[in-house]
């Protein structure tokens, strides 16, 4: 019998036992976000080709304001407000992702899911189970600097109405011209609208509000009452969050590469209206 | 049989080491099976607890290879044929001896939480419960108090948070009691200022070492967190509370 003096375990960062790849996860899903994060910001501050009719990209939508003369841009009768202001700083590009990203980013950094893997990946707190997470002195959690979290269900009211906005682009991805018919863009669109509804109707928030606050669901007439069946299909997309937080995330980010691709004349968009 | 290597940690609370044993492994052992061999030929003082032999008791939570697991519902053949198997005990308790930790700790803090307060009977005598309405609570009955979760709980196991948080087997304690249709008794603000909700950052490591598969951070943590936002941090739901002033939320 051989003997090594030691500790039953170790306090030091990141020290573990485990024999498995524990390192990958977080490292993949911290490497995929910032994938996401860094085409977004460009995508964001091209400020232009974001635009080929029918299709608008989700990640420029709703168009508040247009500057009509950047290549790849929407019709200046799309704006909510008209023609982007003169007094708009220089150093910042005249695009519309700017004033709108604010909406779905704020309700994906909220997010339950998200905060699971960004406090893992980003914050080691802990990196991976059983991992020893980063020493604090007085670790805080939720509380304190983080009680912002809490936001969330307000996050959520705004990312219900951008689902409705994004599926008015839909409608509209069917008219070209006045026309109706339908183009790859036009399923491109549509399935990101699918997606992000998945993600959206699956937030644990929503399963809260509508069903989840009761501690009853029949006391009231012994009836099962409408909360119940509410909360069992947001339930059963709850079970699935992180799916489609990742399906749909990794879905915008392509419906605005296929707009901006299609805009720059890069692909060719097969559709049945043959132009 | 197949002789294989396990570095099992000896000691008590003022420190120890780990030793090394070859075992003959038989077809079909799990982890316990391994330790009641070196008990019973190499290592007669090696303490372990357990009961059921069946992960039912709860009892023969341990860590090995780095997992928190239930020793008796581990089997030998989910490691690689030459891998050297490291049997710790857990880390977030006291050890007493070798694989032995006291959680006394854990029933302390389930004594700090109200009990069930059903309201007065209906006239018949009768309470009455639907199926759909006591299914939420019925999943953490599931509970066999192993204090996996505990033990891997970040809060308590590298935090050393445990004057401030009571843990995720007693979050699920707490949602139970909360969501039942019967109890009258309102929790939601020592879950927050005492039981400490907020230290819970919802990294799921509960969800995933629960033998039992309870979805604890959905199904319990998140939801009690929501309903501490619904008392405390939604202005909107304040002022319905205010108006209405239901005894629960
Ligand atoms: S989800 Fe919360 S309670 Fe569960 S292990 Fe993580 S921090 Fe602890
Ligand atoms: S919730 Fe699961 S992991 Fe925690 S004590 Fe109960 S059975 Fe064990
Ligand atoms: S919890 Fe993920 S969107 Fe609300
Ligand atoms: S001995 Fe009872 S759970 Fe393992």
């Amino acid at each position: 019998m051989k003997e090594t003096q030691t500790q039953a375990h170790s306090t030091n960062f990141a020290s573990t036992n485990r024999t498995d790849l524990w390192w990958i996860e977080p490292m993949a899903t911290g490497f995929g976000f910032l994938c996401f994060v860094v085409y977004t910001t460009w995508a964001m501050f091209q400020a232009g080709y974001y635009y080929a009719a029918p299709y608008l990209s989700p990640l420029y939508s709703p168009t508040l304001m247009i500057d009509p003369t950047a290549a790849g841009s929407a019709p200046l009768g799309t704006a909510w407000f008209g023609a982007w202001p003169g007094w708009w700083p220089k150093f910042l590009p005249p695009s519309p992702a700017m004033l709108v990203l604010i909406g779905p980013l704020s309700f994906r950094l909220t997010c339950y899911y998200y905060r699971k893997f960004y406090y893992r990946s980003f914050f080691a707190t802990p990196p991976a189970c059983a991992v020893t997470a980063l020493p604090q002195k007085d670790y805080k959690g939720e509380t304190h600097l983080l009680l912002f979290q809490n936001i969330h269900r307000y996050c959520l009211y705004i990312a219900i109405v951008y689902i409705l906005i994004l599926t008015c682009d839909v409608f509209r991805a069917f008219f070209k011209d006045g026309q109706f018919g339908v183009g790859v863009g036009t399923v491109v669109l549509y399935i990101n609208v699918l997606l992000l509804s998945k993600y959206t109707f699956g937030c644990h928030a929503l399963r809260h509000l509508l069903g989840g606050r009761t501690d009853c669901f029949s006391c009231a007439n012994g009836k099962e009452h409408l909360g119940y069946s509410l909360w069992q299909k947001v339930t059963h997309l709850n079970e699935n969050h992180m799916f489609w937080a990742w399906v749909s995330m990794i879905w915008v980010g392509f419906t605005d590469l296929y707009v901006r691709m299609v805009s720059m004349g890069i692909w060719h968009d097969f559709n049945t209206w043959r132009h | 049989m197949a002789e294989r290597t396990f570095r099992v940690w000896r000691g008590d609370k003022t420190g120890g080491k780990f030793a090394e044993y070859k075992v003959d492994v038989g077809k079909g052992w799990v982890v316990l099976d391994v330790i009641h061999r070196i008990q019973a030929t190499q290592a007669s003082d090696l303490a372990c607890r357990w009961n059921c032999k069946a992960g039912k008791c709860g009892s023969c939570s341990m860590e090995i290879n780095g997992k928190p697991r239930l020793s008796c519902l581990t089997r030998m053949n989910s490691f690689k044929e030459d891998e050297v198997v490291t049997i710790q005990p857990l880390k977030t308790f006291p050890i007493m001896k070798d694989l032995v930790t006291d959680v006394s700790w854990n029933y302390t803090q389930n004594k700090r939480i109200a009990p069930f307060k059903p309201g007065p009977r209906p006239k018949d005598g009768q309470y009455r419960m639907y199926q759909r309405d006591v299914e939420r609570s019925q999943e953490f009955r599931k509970c066999i108090e192993c204090y996996l979760c505990q033990n891997v709980c970040h809060v308590l196991r590298d935090q050393d948070k445990k004057d401030k948080f009571v843990g995720p087997r007693f979050m699920i304690r707490l949602a139970s009691l909360e969501m039942h249709p019967l109890d009258t008794e309102d929790r939601i603000e020592k879950v927050m200022n005492e039981y400490g909700s907020g230290l819970c950052n919802i990294t799921k490591c509960c969800t995933d070492v629960c033998p039992e598969h309870i979805h604890i951070t959905d199904n319990a943590i998140i939801p009690l967190k929501e309903r501490v936002v619904d008392r405390f941090f939604d202005p909107i739901a304040i002022i319905l509370h205010k108006i209405f002033g239901k005894k629960k939320s």
